[in-house]
């Protein structure tokens, strides 16, 4: 068992995927010889030559593109978007081309690529380094949408898309990257998209969260058990697309009571989508409203601290919502 | 029959008779499919069309450059004719675009005009246009990766050059040199706007400079010169060094689709004047210069290509329709709650 934290563990997941299968190449900004703005493909470079590691030119639409193309021809292109924020001139490529091409051609040629992007605040990046814009993908059929909240899930979880037949897009939230070590299993250890995670037990209420809310709901677990004594259940989702509902479930139906977290936006997030499957599919089981706390309604989070910390989602907001809900 | 002292222009170019015959005979049949559809559309079979008449020339003589089965090509709405010179029969054409079953483009799923089909490398269409042309460079991308002696072809109108998406792809091929020829097909028009209010300084070869790479300007009613042009380009792919841009002049015979109805904003004279620039009459009169063409073998070539039209429509009429559970099917590769069959992927050089 290794200790890394999250970005070391998505570097280490492309490096020995790029070891074990020769069609996988990675290509985006800054990947090259830089390993990326954030140090994700660090060292990739001078191990794979300027090929399969490769720097693009300023252009969202055709690393998307491109990318497609090189999976269509039978290579596994990993894509990074140097920041979720500036995926939108590929959202073209995105929605109607990797996604569809599989559908649209019954089934005669498939995408299968990987699009990783940090997203996420709470490090000064403002409107347009801080977003988390998961929602316009989640809702997109034919993507699989990846959200890891620990070392262990980043790598398993990255090298499960990397050998995913279809398109995945990796959420990687920035303020994680180096935000704890943990142990990462030795080996080829892949964790298979479409399953949730029970991080944490519990049976007054289940919290519904992936990405760095898992880190925060569990801080506000252990609040809650301290100084409420009450057990919250946090169920990491990790894979977003497709959704886990059988473990959400099963957790409502154990403590019926459901706190969905996300920092993306409230009004039409993706907690809207697991608060109708679970008043669909466990109303008789709901001891309390299914409630969302998210980031709130405005178009970014802004700069200066004092916005900023307004905006985010934070263990003691989690704890806050989780005591109403426990209460009612 | 003017057979002097000097080698006919074909010849000169390393292609035989039967390779000119050959091209012609595809244009023929092109133009005969795509009469066809429009004949159906008029009954009712088909909903929409969307035309190559005019374009034939250059799409065949460019992707007659291509090699079958090793090169690959991205397609648009209009590429009719090199979709068929790279594999794609009249019955793959008439299956899909009466939608059936077994269609080999989609299934189905797709309008006419989306055209596309994995055992000929033609990968499958979108309509938003010009995304294709960033599949032609990432297909073009990882065959040099690779190391692949892969050639990608692509076209698009002159509408379509002013998308950003198109800039992206040409300046990436050019950054990197990679083995991709860009074909635009400029009819003139973007459904109803002319070339002098959709594109600025009237050339979209002369962008190609500003991305390092030729900008070849070519006739396609010239079929032999677009042949030239495309074969230029192939090699010069292969021998690693970089993407082409060829500019081909073509008419657009029809209006843009079974929806539109050019006399609405061209004058009639200017839609009559077309049919001199039709690139089928002017191929056969270079052919019967170069005496590869009689009037005994043209005529017999009209007459299997609307034998075979005629089969063609019959045995696709008779294909199965789709039911609506497969609507549901094929929506991921590998099956997800919530839909989708696993259709395994080939190891590369394959299939996809």
């Amino acid at each position: 068992m290794a200790e890394l934290n999250i970005l070391e563990a998505i570097r280490s997941a492309m490096d020995e995927e790029m070891a074990r299968d020769e069609r996988v190449m990675v290509l985006g900004e800054d990947v090259g010889r830089k390993g990326g703005v954030f140090g994700a493909t660090e060292g990739l470079w001078a191990k794979y030559g300027d090929k399969r590691v490769l720097d693009t030119p300023l252009t969202e639409g055709m690393i998307a593109g491109a990318a497609m193309g090189a999976a269509v021809y039978g290579l596994r292109p990993v894509a990074e978007m140097q920041f979720a924020d500036f995926v939108y001139p590929a959202f073209n490529q995105i929605v109607s081309e990797i996604s569809r091409i599989h559908y649209r051609s019954n089934g005669t040629f498939s995408a299968p690529m990987v699009i990783r992007m940090p997203y996420g605040g709470g490090v000064h990046g403002a409107l347009y380094h801080s977003q988390s814009n998961e929602g316009y993908f989640t809702h997109t059929v034919g993507l699989k949408i990846v959200a890891p909240g620990t070392p262990a899930d980043a790598k398993g979880l990255l090298k499960a898309s990397i050998r995913d037949p279809d398109p995945v897009m990796f959420f990687e939230h920035k303020k994680t990257y180096r935000l704890f070590k943990a142990e990462v299993p030795d080996g080829d250890t892949v964790v298979p998209i479409g399953k949730a995670a029970v991080a944490r037990t519990g049976k007054h209420l289940s919290i519904f969260c992936y990405g760095f809310m898992r880190t925060c709901a569990l801080e506000a677990a252990e609040t809650l058990a301290r100084e409420d004594g009450v057990e919250a259940e946090v169920v990491d989702l990790r894979t977003l697309r497709p959704l886990d509902t059988e473990t959400i479930l099963a957790s409502v139906a154990k403590t019926g009571k459901a706190l969905v977290v996300h920092e993306a936006n409230r009004f039409g997030g993706f907690g809207a989508e697991i608060a109708a499957e679970i008043g669909e599919r466990a109303f008789e089981q709901l001891d309390g409203p299914v409630t969302r706390l998210a980031g709130p309604d405005v178009p970014g989070v802004p700069y200066h601290h004092a916005f900023e910390d307004w905006f985010m989602i934070n263990p003691a907001r989690i704890v806050g919502a989780a005591r109403k809900l426990a209460a009612y | 029959m003017a057979q002097t002292d000097t080698r006919p222009r074909h010849t000169e170019l390393g292609l035989s008779d039967d390779d000119v015959l050959g091209m012609y005979g595809s244009m023929l049949l092109a133009r005969a499919v795509d009469e066809r559809m429009w004949l159906m559309q008029r009954a009712g079979k088909i909903a929409f069309i969307i035309s190559g008449q005019g374009h034939e020339g250059a799409q065949v003589a460019t992707s007659w450059a291509m090699r079958k089965g090793q090169d690959w090509m991205a397609p648009f709405y209009r590429s009719i004719a090199s979709a068929m010179t790279f594999g794609m029969t009249a019955e793959d054409i008439i299956t899909a675009h009466l939608a059936k079953s077994d269609d080999v483009s989609s299934g189905g799923r797709q309008m006419p005009g989306h055209y596309g089909g994995a055992p000929y490398n033609i990968v499958s269409l979108s309509s938003p246009v010009g995304t294709q042309v960033l599949h032609a460079v990432g297909i073009a991308m990882g065959a040099w990766v690779r190391g692949d002696d892969v050639v990608t072809m692509t076209q698009f109108g002159e509408g379509t050059s002013n998308q950003g998406e198109i800039h992206e792809a040409m300046n990436f091929a050019g950054v990197h040199n990679l083995p991709v020829i860009f074909v635009c097909e400029n009819n003139g028009y973007a459904i109803s706007v002319p070339l002098e209010r959709q594109v600025a300084g009237g050339s979209v070869a002369a962008r190609a400079a500003g991305y390092g790479m030729p900008g070849v300007v070519v006739d396609g009613g010239d079929v032999l010169g677009c042949y030239a042009a495309a074969k230029t380009a192939h090699e010069r792919a292969q021998r690693g060094e970089g993407p082409t841009l060829i500019e081909a002049h073509v008419v657009r015979l029809t209006s843009h689709s079974s929806d539109d109805d050019q006399r609405r904003y061209r004058d009639p004279a200017e839609v009559d004047a077309l049919k001199e620039r039709d690139p089928i009459p002017q191929f056969a009169a270079e052919l019967r210069e170069a005496g590869v063409l009689t009037d005994e073998r043209d005529e017999a070539l009209r007459a299997a290509v609307k034998a075979e039209v005629n089969d063609a429509s019959k045995r696709a009429e008779a294909r199965p329709e789709p039911t609506a559970d497969d609507a549901h099917e094929r929506v991921y590769a590998e099956p997800i709650p919530g839909g989708g069959t696993a259709v395994p992927l080939a190891p590369i050089g394959e299939g996809h």
